[in-house]
């Protein structure tokens, strides 16, 4: 990766030396940024000045570097598509793209890559749009500082803040997106890292993973969605440090994971929210290391789930710590910290003596007739609790902890950011 | 002033006033009234007082009748037969809420110096023993210039001294003019105070007149003997009764 | 009535009980911080304490009051006020002052723990207000039961009793209903069976600050309207007003024909 690196800046320095500048504004000698576009050659860089213009269609197919001053506005009037890129080497910059209409027909966008490498789309904003950034067959691009709102309503009439689809090596990191469908949507991605994002306020999911390999995500920020973020049909995604938060709702995840294997999560914090995890036939996971404070239900695990390892994880006062439909095969939930646990510590080792059963009756009560969550921390269902651990007649008593901690667990604080 | 028609009262099958009318209209009067344990003197009391409310039959004061009003127990100084007052008040506490609760002039000080009470003022009342609750019990009845006194068990728990102080101060309240009620079961009180007497038995009036119209009816020197014929010639009629049939 | 409940407040305040029922909450509430240092397992252990022990003691108390007072009652009937002054006057001593020992046993942990720049004060406010409401609910039932049975032996098994209903027992016959009934909408039939039963209450207005996360959950329409809003804490608020009430109609009806 770093030789890839490499080898652009040294193409951007030789573009850099021979670039001529071109300037639009509306007394300029190129009065739209599309004029100023057509008229540039490859390696220029084109400088907007502040001013509203309203365009739609402009199509680069040569580098450029087109910079906006103190956010001009490109305004596409709900009509049409605003920028296509389809050149290599292209950095978008400092502008503010607005007002692109709802289509069923086409998946309109602010700003469009389609077949292109070594893009940059930075510190812009985009607001109101269908799609903001729709990255098709794209490589080797980045993704940072932008500001992306939109008025979504519905999941019908909306799209994604960021899409991406058929892509490789991509970077999106210390975007805000909110007010779409998702806020990141990745298809067929493949070695790509998302970071230091701010999803909040979206309709369906924070971040959307589909189909899509070796890919990792930390430091992301994921508040108020549908859901924070779903992972499906996907292979070996890296999940760290995130913070998953006040996802509520029916069918309202900090993280969905459909169909997933081999991936780790850790250091992640969960809160308040409806379900933390919900976890649908996906194998081979390693949860380390995350701390899930007062949700509904932290962990839910529904079908065909095999090999999920839950260590050195905090559970702090859920509703429900843990429900499972079926009995899983080789998951364990040993060695984490439960706030319900009352055990003791006789040996004074830090961990309980007596095995700690996340399940609760009640979960299994709700399940069966949901009103009854109006019976919730009843002292008659506190009694059948109690009664169930003593002696488990409806949840499966090979699902415990062996050996809970009696005290929150502290991270252990190696570092997590990969340098690529 | 105390008219008494057709009183009738029952807890639940328990008829413990029969048909029961009386009157006390005499001022100047002190009345005992009298009877063996259940036969009704304390439910008497306490209907006139409206804390018994009437199976039937009314009860007048003052020429109106009582039922629902609670004005007119103003005019009533009441002894309860038990003197318990809440713990952790004091004395002077106590007495300052009845003085409270009626915002008329009141004597106590002079009735406080006159049972000997000043070293208890400034106590908490749990810690009073019950001789001197029921001083201040007393306090709390002779405070108030009212027409009617109703006393429960005066002298109970009393050392000699404050019984002939109580004596003193009902001598001094007849000769105000005051209707006064009392029950007890010391009958030598009876024969030095009570100008008349009302025996109950069952719920009816069994005898009321003087002290003599008692002693001659019933042959007896003193309250004490008369009262003992009495219960033996009725004990003495029961048995006969039921022999009969 | 403003003159017995001063008089009975004078009297309240300075009683053992009071001190021992303020120590204990003060000591359980301190112990608890010292225990575990987060404020949401502080609030679930205090939320028990308040839904079991609060109605028992204040039941309890109630019933011992009344019947201890009875002489004094007595004194206070020949006196020229209205009977029900006296027994709302002194219910309402021995509501306040459970409430006022309550209220300061718990309340003082919480300012030295600097609760009222913390994100969980409407948590704990709705825990301190729900155990006021069920003193006050409590105490008015016992006064009730009192007034209605004077033998005290009757009385005390009365109550325990209809603690034991409120507090367990309505629990237990109502899920067993939901999961009879399970194949039928319930979800207004549940919001129901709440609403006749104060505890209950207490526990829904306590979880929607506590559990909202799991409560909308829920698929139900209804429910997401009772829960997602403020509506769902405004009817049970209300809700509990009545509890607070009934006990105090009650306790006229009786007062007014009652023999002494």
């Amino acid at each position: 990766m770093k030789k890839w690196l490499f080898f652009w800046m040294l193409t951007q320095l030789a573009q850099i030396t021979r670039a001529t500048l071109i300037e639009v504004c509306p007394d300029c000698n190129y009065c739209t940024p599309g004029e100023g576009i057509l008229s540039a050659e490859a390696g220029d860089t084109v400088l907007i000045r502040q001013s509203h213009y309203y365009e739609t269609n402009i199509l680069i197919d040569k580098p450029l570097t087109v910079i906006g001053e103190n956010y001009p506005v490109i305004d596409g009037q709900m009509l049409d598509h605003i920028i296509t890129v389809t050149a290599d080497s292209v950095v978008l910059q400092g502008l503010q793209i607005q007002n692109v209409g709802t289509s069923f027909i086409e998946d309109r966008a602010a700003i469009r890559v389609e077949k292109a490498k070594y893009f940059q789309i930075l510190d812009n904003k985009i607001f109101h749009t269908f799609f903001a950034i729709y990255l098709a067959h794209a490589r080797h691009g980045i993704v940072r500082s932008n500001t992306v709102i939109g008025q979504a309503v519905d999941e019908m009439t909306s799209a994604n803040a960021i899409h991406a689809w058929y892509c490789q090596h991509l970077e999106v990191s210390y975007n805000e997106v909110a007010r779409h469908r998702d806020g990141i949507y990745f298809e067929f991605v493949d070695h790509s890292r998302i970071f230091e994002n701010n999803s909040h306020h979206n309709i369906r999911y924070g971040l959307h993973f589909m189909f899509s390999n070796n890919d990792e995500y930390y430091d992301n920020t994921f508040r108020n969605n549908g859901a924070g973020v779903a992972v499906m049909f996907s292979k070996t995604i890296q999940m760290r440090n995130n913070l998953f938060i006040d996802n509520w709702g029916r069918s309202a995840y900090g993280l969905l994971l459909k169909e997933i294997n081999d991936a780790d999560i850790v250091h992640n914090i969960f809160q308040r929210n409806t379900l933390a995890i919900f976890v649908e036939g996906s194998n081979r996971i390693t949860y380390k290391e995350n701390d899930f404070i007062r949700n509904g239900w932290a962990v839910k695990m529904h079908g065909g789930a095999t090999q999920n390892h839950f260590s050195h994880n905090n559970f702090f006062q859920n509703t429900f710590d843990l429900t499972t439909e079926t009995n899983g095969i080789d998951n364990s939930y040993n060695d984490n910290y439960w706030s319900e646990y009352t055990g003791y510590d006789l040996d004074r080792d830090g961990r309980g003596d007596v095995p700690f059963r996340p399940i609760k009756l009640f979960s299994y009560i709700v399940n069966q007739t949901p009103e009854a969550i109006v019976l919730l921390r009843s002292p008659f269902v506190g009694l059948l609790n109690f009664s169930e651990k003593a002696s488990p007649i409806f949840t499966p008593t090979n699902i415990l902890d062996e050996s809970p901690f009696m005290k929150p667990i502290p991270w252990n604080q190696s570092p997590t950011h990969d340098s690529h | 002033m105390i008219a008494i028609e057709r009183l009738h009262k029952q807890f639940g099958k328990n008829k413990v006033l029969k048909n029961l009318s009386l009157s006390f209209e005499q001022k100047g009067t002190i009345s005992a009234i009298l009877g063996p344990n259940g036969s009704g003197k304390t439910t008497l009391i306490k209907s006139i007082l409206g804390m018994v409310l009437p199976s039937q039959g009314n009860i007048h004061l003052f020429g109106k009748n009582i039922r629902g009003q609670w004005q007119y127990r103003d005019h009533i100084s009441y002894l309860p037969q038990i003197a318990r007052f809440p713990e952790n008040l004091k004395t002077a506490e106590l007495i300052a809420m009845i003085k409270d609760l009626r915002q008329r002039p009141a004597r106590e000080e002079e009735l406080i110096r006159l049972f000997d009470l000043q070293a208890h003022l400034q106590k908490p009342l749990a810690y009073l023993s019950g001789g001197t609750r029921q001083k201040v019990n007393l306090v709390l009845a002779f405070m108030y210039d009212n027409p009617i006194y109703i006393l429960d068990e005066p002298t109970a728990g009393l050392d000699p001294l404050a019984i002939i102080r109580l004596k003193e101060l009902l001598q001094e309240e007849k000769q105000k003019d005051k209707i006064i009620l009392l029950t007890t079961h010391i009958m030598s009180l009876v024969d030095e105070i009570a100008d008349e007497v009302v025996f109950l038995l069952d719920g009816h009036i069994h005898f009321r007149g003087s002290l003599s119209d008692l002693k001659s009816t019933y042959s007896g020197q003193a309250v004490e003997q008369a009262i003992a014929n009495l219960l033996r010639q009725e004990q003495h009629n029961r048995q006969t009764s039921t022999r009969l049939p | 009535m403003n003159k017995i409940l001063k008089y009975s407040l004078y009297d309240l305040i300075r009683s053992r009980w009071m001190f021992f029922y303020f120590g204990f909450f003060l000591l359980f509430t301190l112990g608890l911080f010292w225990l575990s240092p987060d404020l949401s397992k502080v609030a679930i252990s205090m939320m028990n304490i308040i839904l079991i022990l609060v109605p028992l003691i204040a039941t309890m108390f109630g019933l011992m009051y009344f019947y201890n007072s009875r002489e004094f009652t007595e004194l206070l009937l020949a006196q020229p006020i209205p009977r029900r002054h006296i027994f709302l006057g002194q219910y309402l001593g021995v509501a306040g002052s459970l409430s006022f020992s309550f209220l300061l046993g718990m309340g003082l942990p919480f300012l030295f723990h600097g609760l009222f720049t913390s994100a969980e004060l409407p948590l704990f406010l709705t825990l301190l207000v729900s155990g006021v409401l069920l003193s006050f609910i409590f105490s008015g039932i016992s006064f009730y039961i009192a007034l209605k049975n004077d033998n005290r032996i009757r009385g005390f098994s009365l109550a325990i009793l209809v603690w034991l209903m409120l507090a367990v027992a309505y629990d237990g016959f109502f899920l067993l209903l939901l999961s009879y009934f399970k194949d039928y909408p319930l979800e207004k039939p549940a919001l129901a069976l709440s609403i006749f039963n104060p505890i209950d209450l207490s526990r829904i207005l306590i979880l929607l600050k506590l559990d909202i996360a799991a409560l909308m959950g829920f698929t139900g329409a209804v429910f997401k309207k009772f829960m997602g809003s403020q509506i769902g804490m405004l009817i049970a608020f209300i809700a509990l007003l009545f509890w607070m009430l009934l006990p105090v109609l009650g306790i006229r009806r009786a007062s007014s024909k009652k023999d002494f």
